[in-house]
C-alpha cells in the first residue's frame, strides 16, 4: 500500500511539470498584456513598452519560463504583477472560503442524497424514489444562479435569515462563517445532491440483486442492516468516486456562486487573474487545482481499500 | 418547525454579532465601487479606480472644486511672478503623512518629478520646467523656461494621473515599476493587511489629518473623514450588489446599472444622486493607420452617421442621465463650443461611403462585451455602419482582450482592428491639452494614432496661452479643424449614478467620486 502511495506521488511529478508547461505556454498564446492592463486606458505605446520591460515580459518565452520554473521548484510563485503581493498570500487569503464552502456544500449533499438514493432504490415505485427521481432532474438543469437568486430572494431580502453577500471569515466566529454560507452552500449543492442521489440509487439497485443480500433477506435479517452493512458498503465505491470529483471540482472554485454571493474564493481569483492577464497567479492556481486533482484522486483510491476489502495494490 | 426556526434565528444572530465584530465601535460606510482596485500605484496607472484609491490615501497640492475652479489644497499660500516663470508654492503648516513624518517641499517635488514623467500633462510641465526644488521644508519654486497657461491646471488635475504628493521615499520609485506602500497624507489610511484584491478594500480615517478652514467644495475645501472607516466591498455581479444595497449590507453603490433605476424608485431607504459632476465621453475611436479608416472621407461619413441622442437611449431612457452635446469637449467645460458640428444625416452618410471608394474591407470593432455602456454603444454602431453600407466584423471580447488588441498597428487582415468604443471620464475630455481623443501627434496619440500637425499646433498654442478667452479661441479653432479631420467622434455624454442609503448624508459633488464628509446618521 505504502509503495503504491509513493508510487502514485512520484507518477504525480511528470503530471504537474506537464500542466505546468502547458499552463505557461497557453497563457503566452492568450491574447491580451499584463502591461496594457496595468498602464490603463489612457497610456500611450511607450509607457506600456516601459512597463513590460519593468516586469521582463519583453524577455524570451523560453527564458520567462526557466526563470519561472526555477523559481517554482524554490517554492516561490512570484507575486501578483498588479497589487505586487505574493501569490501564495494571495491563494491563502481565498483559499478558506473556497474549502469552507466545499465541504459545507459536499457534507449537505452527502447528508441528502445518500439517504435519497438508497431509499429510492429500496422502494424503487415509492414516492420517495419518484420525487428523488424528479428533483434529479431539476437539479441538473437548474442553472446555479438561478437557484441562487431565488434563495436569495426568499431566505435573504424576504424572510431576512441569511445575508445577501458576503463571506465571514472563520476567525470572526465559526457561526458567523456558517451563517454567511447557507445559501451558497445549499445553492451548489442542489448539483451534488442530484448527482450522488442518481449514482447512489443506480449502485445500490445492482447490489440489491446481488446472491449474498438475497441470502441476507432469506437469513431473516433486518433490511436497515442489510441496507447498511451490507448493501451500502458494497455501493460505496461509485459514490465515493462521484463525492471525490466533486469535492475536487469544488475546490476548483465555484465562480458563478463566489460572484452571486460576493464570495472571495478561488474561483473568482481565477476568473480575475485570467482576464487581467495576472499570469504568475494563474500559473499557480492551475497547479494548486492539479495538485488537488491529483491528491484527491489518490484519497478515492485509498478510500476504496478501507470500504471494501478485495480491492488490493 | 419552530425548532428550526429558533435555530436558524440563534445562527443569524450569532453570525450577525460576527459580521459586524470589527465595527462594533466604529462606524462603517460600505461602499460598492465600481470596479476592483487591482494596484494602489496611481502615476503608473490610469485606471480610475485607483485615482479612487489616490484620493483616499493622498493629497494634492491644489485641487478643482465643484464650480471648476482649481483652489489650494495642500497650500498656505502660493504666487507667480510677473513675468509667469517663477512660481512659488508654501505647504500648510501641520500637513503629515500617515506614518507621522511631516509633509515637506522635498516629498512635493520628488512626486511633481515622478508624475511628470508619466502624465500627459505632467510631461508638458516639465518639459517647460527649468528647475524645481525645494528652498526649506514648506517652499518649493517652480521655474519655467517659458511661461504656460496650465501650470494650475496641471497641478490641480482631477483625474488621472493626479499628482498626488506622497513621501519623497516612495515616489523616487521609477515611474515605471509600481509602488506598494500607500502612504500619503490624505485624510483616510489604507489598511494593506486587510486588503484583498478582488473582494475588499480598507480604510480607516487619519487621526492627525488637518482640513482645511474652508467648506468642502468639490475636490477642494475641507477635507473630513466623518466615518472611522471606509470598506469598498467589490461585488462583480450589479445585482447582488442591488440587493445587498436593499438589504442594509452595503451603504452605496457606484455605477448602478440604468435598467436597475426604475427599481429603485419609490424606495424610501434608498435614494440616487450623480456619481460625479463631469459624467463621462462616450468615444467613437477608430484606427486612422489602416483601411477603411485611414480614409478621411470614410470618417466623415461616420461623423454623419452618428447621432448622440440614438446611442445614449440605446442605454438609457431618462433623459436626465445623458446629454447630445455637440462637441468634442464636454458640455460643462469652459471650453465647450458646438462649432462646426453638424445634424446626423444617414442618407449623407451612405453618400460619403460611396465617394470615398470603400472597397469592401471589413471595419473590425473590438467589442468588449462586459461592460454595460460599451457594449451598447458597440452594437449600435456596428448597426449603424451596416446601414450605411460599411461590411462590420464585430469581434466580441473581454476588455483585457481588447487593451492588448488595440496596441496592433496591423491591418485588419493581420490581427488589427479598425473600430473600439471607450468612455473616459469627462475630467480627461474637457480642454484641447489634456483631452484623450483629440491629442493627434501620430505614434504618440492615444490608440488609433491620428496624425495632423495643424492640431498639434494649436494645442501647443493652447498650452502656452495665458487668457481664458485667447484659449477659447483656440479651443474653438482646434475643433473646427477636428471635425474636418476625424480624430475621434463623440457618441453621447453620460452620466453616472449611485444609489446609496437613506442615512448616508454629505456625499460631495465632485469631479470624481470621494468619500470624506459623508457621515451616516
Amino acid at each position: 500500500m505504502i509503495a503504491y502511495v509513493l508510487g502514485r506521488l512520484l507518477a504525480a511529478i511528470p503530471v504537474l511539470s506537464a500542466v505546468a508547461a502547458f499552463v505557461f505556454l497557453l497563457l503566452s498564446l492568450v491574447p491580451g498584456d499584463p502591461a496594457v492592463v496595468i498602464a490603463g486606458d489612457l497610456a500611450t505605446p511607450e509607457q506600456v513598452e516601459a512597463i513590460r520591460r519593468s516586469l521582463a515580459l519583453d524577455r524570451p518565452l523560453v527564458e520567462r519560463f526557466v526563470t519561472w520554473l526555477g523559481h517554482m521548484l524554490t517554492g516561490d510563485f512570484g507575486n501578483s504583477l498588479f497589487s505586487g503581493i505574493a501569490v501564495s498570500e494571495l491563494i491563502v487569503q481565498r483559499i478558506e472560503p473556497t474549502l469552507v464552502l466545499a465541504l459545507m456544500t459536499i457534507v449537505i449533499a452527502v447528508t441528502v442524497a445518500v439517504p435519497l438514493g438508497l431509499v429510492s432504490a429500496y422502494h424503487p415505485t415509492g414516492i420517495v424514489a419518484r420525487l428523488t427521481m424528479a428533483g434529479a432532474v431539476l437539479g441538473f438543469s437548474l442553472p446555479v444562479f438561478v437557484v441562487a437568486f431565488g434563495l436569495v430572494y426568499v431566505f435573504a431580502l424576504g424572510l431576512g435569515w441569511f445575508p445577501v453577500q458576503s463571506y465571514v471569515p472563520l476567525s470572526e466566529g465559526l457561526a458567523g462563517t456558517l451563517h454567511s454560507l447557507v445559501l451558497p452552500a445549499v445553492a451548489v449543492s442542489f448539483l451534488y445532491i442530484a448527482l450522488i442521489a442518481r449514482v447512489t440509487r443506480a449502485a445500490v439497485l445492482e447490489v440489491l440483486r446481488e446472491d449474498y443480500v438475497r441470502t441476507a433477506h432469506a437469513k431473516g435479517l433486518a433490511a436497515r442492516l442489510i441496507l447498511t452493512r451490507h448493501v451500502l458498503r458494497n455501493a460505496a465505491v461509485p459514490v465515493i468516486t462521484i463525492i471525490g470529483i466533486g469535492f475536487a471540482a469544488l475546490l476548483g472554485g465555484v465562480v458563478v456562486t463566489e460572484t452571486v454571493f460576493s464570495i472571495p474564493g478561488l474561483g473568482r481569483l481565477t476568473a480575475d487573474s485570467i482576464l487581467r492577464r495576472d499570469y504568475p497567479v494563474v500559473q499557480a492556481l492551475i497547479l494548486l487545482f492539479s495538485t488537488v486533482y491529483v491528491a484527491v484522486n489518490l484519497a478515492v483510491d485509498i478510500a476504496y481499500v478501507l470500504v471494501d476489502p478485495r480491492i488490493r495494490y | 418547525m419552530n425548532r428550526l426556526k429558533q435555530v436558524i434565528a440563534a445562527l443569524a444572530a450569532v453570525g450577525t454579532i460576527a459580521s459586524a465584530a470589527p465595527a462594533a465601535a466604529e462606524s462603517v460606510l460600505r461602499v460598492r465601487p465600481f470596479g476592483d482596485l487591482k494596484q494602489i500605484d496611481p502615476v503608473i496607472t490610469s485606471d480610475y479606480m485607483v485615482r479612487n484609491h489616490g484620493y483616499m490615501v493622498y493629497d494634492t497640492l491644489f485641487a478643482l472644486d465643484e464650480v471648476m475652479q482649481i483652489k489650494p489644497q495642500m497650500l498656505e499660500r502660493w504666487q507667480v511672478s510677473p513675468d509667469g516663470l517663477v512660481y512659488t508654492f508654501v505647504l500648510r503648516d501641520k500637513l503629515a503623512f500617515h506614518n507621522g513624518t511631516p509633509v515637506t517641499a522635498a516629498d512635493v517635488v520628488a512626486s511633481l518629478e515622478r508624475w511628470g514623467k508619466r502624465d500627459g500633462l505632467g510631461q508638458q510641465l516639465m518639459a517647460l520646467t527649468k528647475s524645481l526644488t525645494a528652498n526649506d521644508d514648506r517652499t518649493v519654486t517652480l521655474a519655467l523656461t517659458q511661461p504656460w497657461g496650465l501650470v494650475l491646471e496641471a497641478l490641480g488635475k482631477p483625474s488621472s494621473n493626479v499628482p498626488f504628493i506622497m513621501p519623497a521615499g516612495i515616489a523616487k520609485t521609477p515611474a515605471d515599476t509600481a509602488i506598494t506602500d500607500a502612504t500619503g497624507s490624505g485624510p483616510f489610511i489604507m489598511k494593506r493587511e486587510e486588503w484583498v484584491p478582488g473582494s475588499k478594500v480598507v480604510y480607516v480615517r487619519n487621526p492627525n489629518y488637518v482640513p482645511r478652514g474652508e467648506p468642502p467644495s468639490g475636490l477642494a475645501g475641507g477635507k473630513t473623514a466623518k466615518v472611522d472607516r471606509v470598506e469598498w466591498r467589490y461585488i462583480p455581479d450589479a445585482q447582488t450588489a442591488l440587493n445587498a444595497l436593499q438589504a442594509g449590507e452595503i451603504d452605496i453603490f457606484e455605477e448602478v446599472p440604468p435598467d436597475f433605476l426604475p427599481m429603485l424608485k419609490g424606495n424610501a431607504k434608498i435614494r440616487t444622486a450623480p456619481q460625479d459632476t463631469m459624467g463621462m465621453q462616450m468615444v467613437f475611436r477608430m484606427n486612422t493607420l489602416v483601411p477603411p479608416f485611414n480614409n478621411p472621407k470614410v470618417r466623415q461619413a461616420i461623423r454623419y452617421m452618428i447621432d448622440q441622442e440614438m446611442f445614449a437611449q440605446a442605454y438609457v431612457m431618462d433623459p436626465t442621465l445623458y446629454k447630445n452635446c455637440p462637441s468634442f469637449y464636454m458640455c460643462s467645460s469652459p471650453y465647450f463650443t458646438d462649432a462646426g458640428w453638424v445634424k446626423p444625416d444617414l442618407a449623407k452618410a451612405k453618400k460619403l461611403i460611396v465617394e470615398s471608394g470603400y472597397d469592401g474591407t471589413p471595419v473590425v470593432v473590438l467589442h468588449a462585451t462586459e461592460s454595460g455602456p460599451t457594449n451598447t454603444f458597440s452594437l449600435v454602431a456596428e448597426q449603424l455602419m451596416r446601414d450605411i453600407g460599411l461590411k462590420v466584423e464585430p469581434q466580441a471580447m473581454d476588455w483585457g482582450t481588447l487593451v492588448g488588441r488595440r496596441a496592433s498597428k496591423a491591418t485588419v487582415d493581420k490581427g488589427g482592428w479598425s473600430l473600439f468604443m471607450s468612455g473616459p471620464t469627462g475630467a480627461d475630455m474637457m480642454d484641447p491639452a489634456g483631452h484623450l481623443g483629440l491629442r493627434s501627434n501620430c505614434d504618440k496619440a492615444w490608440f488609433g494614432w491620428p496624425c495632423d500637425e495643424e492640431i498639434e499646433k494649436l494645442r501647443a498654442e493652447f498650452s502656452l496661452a495665458t487668457d481664458l478667452q485667447k484659449k477659447k479661441e483656440l479651443a474653438k479653432a482646434i475643433q473646427l479643424r477636428a471635425v474636418e479631420v476625424g480624430p475621434y467622434w463623440p457618441a453621447a455624454q453620460l452620466y453616472l449614478v449611485r444609489a446609496m442609503r437613506s442615512n448616508v448624508e454629505g456625499a460631495p459633488k465632485a469631479a470624481v467620486p470621494v468619500y470624506w464628509n459623508i457621515s451616516l446618521k
